[in-house]
């Protein structure tokens, strides 16, 4: 009788601690998935690739939900876009935003192509018959005299062909 | 002082000017200058900064091409030649022979542009040919 009562005792002890070791081991468990990122780092960067993919030259890397970009861009305001879109990819799992962008903007396309400059130039100046135009090397050399009023049409319709560069400093304004 | 330094006031004005597209380099000694303006205001506004800096262009270090995005096919244009009546002819270069004419500040339709320079247009009494582009200005 009296056994049984410290058999019993040592049972409650018994079940007690499993039930501690439980919780514990469940506490751990849930503990180790809530610190987990719900979403991988890999998923992460192609989401954000899937976003960026109009940028060839734009590269994306995800460290523990940190992303960094690096790699060029075209102009100062797609360099900021970027990083802003790659926020946006996914607010909630993005914890931040390096951005590492350089930006190296394309050049400017010029006519260099004398033949083709040559007869868009007889063209534009055609209207001016006390203008003369040459074309060497992409630069449109212009010589002869015009009125004030003509000069910048007579600009505007040059620059529009893209030339290299266009020298008026041989004209004479009336 | 350097060219970005020297046009500083037009760049400054494209860039406030809503123009998506500026692109804007010194290569080679000259400051190319491209862009699509939403009406033909701003370019000329553009224009006239660019004529206040270098009084007749005369230094020659700036190139701007600046198109109009207003420009679009069907869309109403104006010839805006010095005086003279523009010429409509049957293929786009000067080459071809002329078709038509159209009044100093006659409106008329754009129909396509066949290129930066030569604009497909049909005026009102229905003759349709090319006209030199920079003689026509999208009416707002």
């Amino acid at each position: 009788m009296y056994g049984s009562t410290l058999n019993g005792i040592i049972m409650k002890n018994k079940v007690k601690s499993w039930v501690f070791i439980l919780l514990m081991t469940t506490a751990v468990v849930v503990g180790a998935i809530s610190c987990k990122p719900k979403v991988s780092d890999a998923d992460l960067k192609a989401k954000i690739e899937t976003v960026t993919a109009d940028h060839p030259n734009v590269v994306v890397s995800v460290k523990d939900g940190a992303v960094t970009l690096s790699g060029t861009v075209a102009s100062e305001e797609d360099r900021s876009r970027l990083a802003e879109v790659a926020k946006n990819a996914d607010p909630n799992n993005v914890k931040s935003v390096a951005n590492e962008l350089t930006v190296e903007a394309a050049p400017i396309i010029t006519n260099t192509d004398d033949a083709d400059l040559t007869a868009k130039v007889a063209d534009a100046t055609k209207d001016y018959p006390s203008v003369k135009a040459e074309v060497s090397s992409g630069i449109i050399t212009v010589t002869g005299s015009i009125e004030q009023t003509r000069v910048q049409p007579l600009k505007m319709a040059l620059d529009a062909l893209n030339p290299k560069k266009v020298d008026m400093s041989g004209l004479t304004v009336k | 002082m350097g060219l970005l330094d020297k046009y500083k006031t037009l760049l400054d004005t494209a860039k406030a000017s809503g123009i998506p597209d500026l692109q804007y380099a010194e290569q080679e000694g000259v400051l190319q200058i491209r862009g699509t303006a939403p009406n033909a205001d701003t370019k000329n506004k553009l224009w006239d900064v660019y004529n206040q800096i270098d009084p007749n262009f005369l230094s020659g270090d700036v190139v701007m091409n600046i198109d109009v995005s207003s420009a679009v096919e069907g869309s109403q244009v104006r010839v805006a030649t010095q005086e003279s009546n523009l010429n409509i002819r049957k293929g786009p270069g000067t080459d071809q022979p002329i078709v038509g004419k159209a009044a100093k500040g006659e409106v008329i339709i754009l129909i396509s542009r066949a290129n930066d320079q030569w604009w497909l247009v049909r005026t009102k009494d229905g003759e349709e040919g090319y006209c030199y582009a920079q003689y026509l200005e999208p009416v707002e």
